[in-house]
């Protein structure tokens, strides 16, 4: 009979404390962030999309080597000795022309290893993260100036995977 | 509504000269629609009240986009969405029950509104028997809930029902015994009486009396219970019976059976500060009706309180509490309060 009082006087009390809990929280301010117009801050050197600055691009293909999961497509041509030199902005002597440099970002994993190797530090990873599009091809990044008439990328040949089929 | 019969007789022109049942059930029918207009809309609001303060205790902010200031017109948006949706009646249902289960639900919780003293001129009918009333016409909903469970065809719904019909009658007992205990010092079951006995300052209401302040909380567990708000919720428990009762149900007969529920939420604190709480009493700077609704209010906010609170009662933990806790007490309270009820009016000398 005693359990019995004793039980509900604990049932009641522990209602009371979990009500002042949740009435604490109540108060307390809310954590949530209301994304589209405000934005979560990145920490630094995050690693979201990448850009390369082409004018600065030495066509050097240490990026394209370094990348695991190659998606990065370039081709260079040889700049005529007669031609006009032009520097990166670093001061190394631009001897390629880039005629293609894309990137298929829908392949890319994010590791950051091709930013190491690059000697004139033009290719960057930037904290842009909003870049969702509606086709898999709008994924492929061209970056290079003067693009021959139809850049030939395996991406862009076969956009569907094979496992769709 | 003799009041607004009145004013149609001063205002209106030829009013007077209709025959005199249409002058009695023209007021009546008025009145009625406005208590339809008030279980229409409050859902709006109690949805989105919950879903604020389910949000906010979890620490985060619930709709906030809908209509531009806190989400205000969420609610709005989820009716119109309702009202579009596909009616679906599963291939194995019983079709005649099925379609009118959600309609007794919301009957029975709206036909209480008829007895509910929103002032002391406001109230549609002042039924002798207002208590008895309530008690018989909210006692269909479940009859509704089981029709729901029979009719979908689906065990989980079946569950659902059976768990709310053995659920719902055994709360009504502690309830309506926890009732009882202000119906003997009233001496009468209308619910102007009971509040017109609470007149006189607040502590002449019965939640500051001893004996009606421990069958407030009887009587207020019995109809969290009776609503099927958690930590009574096991006719709908979410985590075990998909949605109970309501499973097969879509669009809007789904949301008629949401417009029960929180109709029905509003009419337990209704009665509850009728009964307990001085009714439409108050401060004279606020009029009648402001006052018992925000009193009401309070109330079906500490329902939402405590449902973020609690976690559901096991079935037998929910029939322990209901037969052997609640019954116990409520039958000592009556019995307490026939006995104050003599020795106060002097009875015993006779």
């Amino acid at each position: 009979m005693k359990r019995y009082f004793l039980d509900i006087i604990q049932s009641i009390w522990t209602v009371l404390v979990g009500m002042k809990i949740t009435g604490r929280h109540l108060f307390t301010r809310s954590c949530t962030l209301q994304y589209p117009s405000v934005k979560w801050e990145l920490p630094e050197r995050s690693r979201m999309r990448l850009f390369n600055k082409i004018e600065d691009c030495i066509g050097c293909g240490q990026c394209v080597r370094a990348c695991p999961v190659d998606c990065i497509y370039m081709t260079t041509e040889k700049r005529l000795k007669e031609a006009p030199p032009i520097f990166a902005a670093d001061g190394t002597p631009i001897k390629l022309s880039v005629t293609q440099f894309d990137i298929d970002m829908s392949l890319c994993c994010y590791c950051n290893l091709c930013t190491y190797p690059c000697p004139t530090h033009c290719l960057v990873m930037t904290p842009e993260y909003e870049f969702a599009v509606n086709t898999k091809q709008d994924f492929l990044y061209r970056f290079a100036k003067d693009e021959p008439l139809a850049p030939v990328t395996p991406s862009a040949v076969t956009p569907e995977p094979v496992s769709a089929k | 509504m003799e009041y607004l019969r009145q004013v149609l007789l001063q205002k209106v022109a030829g009013f007077d000269q209709l025959p005199g049942s249409l002058q009695v059930f023209i007021p009546m029918l008025l009145g009625c629609l406005l208590c339809l207009g008030l279980v229409a809309l409050f859902p709006l609001f109690a949805v989105w009240l919950e879903r604020k303060v389910s949000a906010h205790m979890q620490d985060r902010l619930g709709p906030m986009r809908v209509g531009g200031w806190h989400g205000w017109a969420q609610t709005i948006a989820d009716g119109v969405k309702l009202l579009l949706k596909e009616d679906i009646i599963p291939a194995e249902a019983d079709r005649l029950l099925f379609k009118l289960a959600p309609i007794v639900v919301f009957v029975g919780g709206f036909a209480a509104f008829v007895v509910l003293p929103f002032s002391d001129q406001f109230i549609v009918s002042d039924l002798n028997i207002g208590v008895l009333y309530i008690i018989a016409i909210s006692s269909l909903g479940v009859v509704g809930i089981i029709m729901a469970g029979w009719a979908s065809n689906n065990k989980y719904a079946l569950f659902g029902g059976m768990r709310a019909a053995a659920q719902i009658v055994s709360y009504e007992i502690p309830t309506m015994l926890a009732i009882l205990t202000v119906v003997i010092p009233v001496g009468s079951l209308s619910m102007q009486d009971i509040v017109r006995a609470q007149s006189g300052g607040i502590f002449n209401w019965f939640i500051f009396q001893p004996v009606t302040f421990l069958a407030f909380w009887v009587f207020y567990i019995g109809t969290l219970a009776e609503v099927n708000r958690t930590p009574f919720d096991i006719p709908e428990a979410e985590s075990e019976l998909v949605a109970g009762y309501h499973t097969e149900y879509s669009g809007m007969r789904f949301a008629f059976f949401f417009l029960a529920e929180y109709a029905n939420m509003f009419l337990v604190s209704a009665i509850g500060v009728t009964l307990f709480w001085g009714g439409w009493q108050g401060p004279t700077w606020l009029p009648g009706p402001i006052w018992f609704i925000l009193k009401a209010m309070a109330l079906v906010f500490v329902q939402m309180w405590l449902r973020w609170t609690l976690p559901r009662l096991r079935v037998d933990q929910l029939m322990y509490v209901s037969w052997k806790v609640l019954l116990p007490i409520s039958f000592i309270l009556v019995l307490a309060a026939g006995i104050l009820a003599l020795v106060t009016e002097g009875h015993l000398n006779e």
